[in-house]
């Protein structure tokens, strides 16, 4: 077996030994039943709904991309989690705890050890957001007999984000402690998020300043740009009020990045990594 | 290959060192006096010729960190089926010259070579086993999964076998299969020890290998370390256990401030302290007499008429001689 496999197959069974999966599975299905009954009784109330006569809007499109949006948003923040758990101590974590010097003693190298932790760490976490997206899909079109215009687009954009958080987790491991990594990792998160909903407003509404503030946003945080996107894609053909409002947000997006900003994550994935490596390599343990 | 172990500046040449050095040419005898230096740097030097590189040398090593001069030019070389013993008071530099050795800290100046490769890089690495001071192996592993992921990192194909043989050699086979979280810190130590054998390492680098174990456990990693330099493997031990150095090294180094003080054998740093004659007016010590004083001083007690129960001749032990070098660093 390559080191590369025995540090992912290590990885792997820390976070199995840890309970973490057993700790995800229980809250996302809690989630998705949660999500399955908001479709239930959001499609029961349906007709009741009665926009004003001169307003027009496809209630079940709004209702059906909304509650995937709020899906995919669930998703996200459920794969960054386990992301952020699976990696945030990965280096000084261990250090601090003894676990990493016996391993970097051998062979493998400093270099193995971390990208292994990478693919071992995007690995789960691309299969977990892609199982919760897809269920969070089949539970909206089967409850609401609504399809969002775009299927596995979206999927590969939340896995692209949980990607990037992973690769600034694991860059933030070398140069923090665990629990500072965590914190900043969650900031980072959490300033993207509202970067993305303000550069939302500023798109629909086409004001200048807080596109060109989201855009920069857009490319410091990838993970941001690429959500947004999938967001977009879920209701690219939906146009009139119905696409206005939500574009609004929040869980509707006005962006149109495309295969910029997502040429944009793989580069930035790569530059992290390879800011991480030469910071490890650096490092004394 | 004709190695010898010397001790001294390089100008001065040296005296040779080691239970188990092999003959080196005579030119090479440079009988310098061992002496316990301050404020330079004491070459502990395994001479050889010809191409074959020391399992370790470190040479004019110095470590930075910050305001914190840790190293401040070490020279030290452990030969091939050595065993040498680093000893110091905390802060002294010892784990950081270790840890540069097995390549997880970073030397500010000098250098460092395992077999002749680089400290730190694939080629050194792959000759090292090494057991960290601080260590701890993922609590949900057994003992001999935590063995198997080793051999799977050090590409050992040793397999079951080399795993069994292991635990065995640390009295753990009645453990294999006990989670690390279940053991006690001595059995971990233990575990510890075992992994640094994995895939037959040709230099050992131990720190602290015993620092909690009891005197059974001692006595195993001592009778191991044995077998191991009997075995060729060369060791580099770090303890604060004197008695223990004092048993098992070859030679020993010793560092205060981030130098070393003195350096040889036990045995040579070792000085005589007199002799103790036992008879019947009681216990007479004669300060300055040596082993060969010995039979004079009996012959004189019994041609005065004294009853002679024993004689002992004092020399200094591993402690005093630490305790001199280190005046009164805590340790």
């Amino acid at each position: 077996m390559s080191s590369v496999w025995v540090i992912v197959s290590y990885g792997f069974r820390e976070a199995v030994r840890r309970k973490m999966f057993a700790v995800v599975l229980v809250l996302t299905v809690a989630f998705l039943f949660l999500f399955w009954l908001a479709n239930h009784f959001v499609f029961r109330s349906l007709d009741t709904i009665n926009p004003p006569a001169d307003v027009h809007v496809d209630t079940r499109t709004f209702a059906g991309a909304f509650l995937i949006g709020l899906a995919m948003f669930a998703t996200l923040f459920l794969g960054v989690v386990l992301a952020v758990f699976l990696t945030l101590g990965v280096v000084s974590g261990d250090a601090e705890r003894g676990l990493l010097q016996p391993l970097v003693a051998r062979p493998i190298g400093r270099s193995t050890l971390l990208v292994a932790r990478f693919i071992g760490a995007g690995g789960v976490c691309a299969a977990y957001v892609l199982v919760v997206y897809f269920a969070g899909l089949l539970i909206t079109g089967l409850t609401g007999r609504w399809w969002p215009d775009q299927i596995a687009w979206p999927g590969v954009e939340l896995v692209g984000g949980v990607l990037v958080v992973i690769a600034l987790s694991l860059l933030g491991s070398v140069v923090l402690s665990s629990t500072a990594n965590g914190i900043a990792i969650f900031m980072l998160f959490g300033s993207g998020l509202v970067a993305g909903l303000l550069g939302s407003i500023g798109h629909a509404l086409n004001s200048h300043t807080i596109k060109h503030a989201s855009t920069i946003a857009s490319w410091a945080l990838p993970f941001e740009a690429l959500y947004q996107d999938g967001l977009r894609m879920i209701t690219e053909h939906a146009s009139g009020l119905t696409g206005f409002l939500l574009q609004l947000g929040p869980f509707g997006g006005a962006y149109v990045h495309g295969w910029g900003i997502r040429v944009w994550a793989v580069a930035y994935v790569l530059l992290v990594g390879a800011a991480a490596l030469v910071s490890f390599a650096r490092k004394d343990l | 290959m004709r190695l010898g172990l010397v001790v001294g500046r390089p100008e001065d040449g040296g005296i040779e060192l080691g239970r188990r050095s092999v003959p080196f040419p005579a030119r090479d005898l440079v009988g310098a006096p061992l002496r316990l230096l301050r404020g330079g740097a004491l070459h502990v030097a395994a001479r050889h010729s010809g191409s074959v590189p020391n399992a370790l040398a470190v040479r004019n090593l110095a470590k930075r960190y910050g305001a914190v001069q840790a190293l401040k030019g070490v020279d030290l070389e452990v030969g091939e089926g050595e065993l040498v013993g680093l000893l110091g008071p905390n802060g002294a530099g010892k784990s950081t010259l270790v840890k540069i050795a097995v390549g997880l800290v970073r030397p500010s100046a000098g250098e460092a070579e395992i077999g002749g490769a680089r400290a730190g890089s694939r080629a050194a690495r792959a000759q090292l086993g090494y057991l960290a001071e601080m260590f701890r192996f993922p609590g949900w592993y057994t003992a001999d999964e935590v063995l198997e992921l080793h051999q799977q990192l050090a590409g050992s194909s040793g397999g079951a076998s080399e795993r069994k043989r292991l635990l065995e050699l640390v009295a753990l086979s009645d453990a294999a299969h006990r989670r690390v979280d279940g053991m006690s810190k001595g059995m971990q130590q233990r575990l510890g020890v075992a992994q640094a054998l994995v895939g037959e390492p040709h230099v050992l680098i131990l720190d602290e290998p015993t620092s909690a174990l009891d005197p059974v456990g001692r006595r195993t990693v001592r009778l191991l370390l044995e077998d191991l330099r009997g075995r060729g493997v060369s060791v580099l031990l770090n303890s604060h256990l004197l008695s223990e150095v004092e048993l098992v090294c070859d030679r020993v180094a010793i560092l205060l401030g981030g130098e070393v003080v003195a350096a040889g054998t036990p045995h040579d740093l070792s000085r005589p302290r007199g002799v103790e004659l036992e008879t019947d007016e009681g216990t007479k010590r004669i300060d300055g007499a040596t082993r060969e004083d010995a039979p004079r001083l009996v012959a004189e007690a019994v041609a005065a008429g004294r009853r002679v129960y024993g004689v002992r001749v004092l020399t200094s032990t591993l402690e005093d001689v630490y305790l001199e070098a280190v005046g009164g660093e805590t340790s």
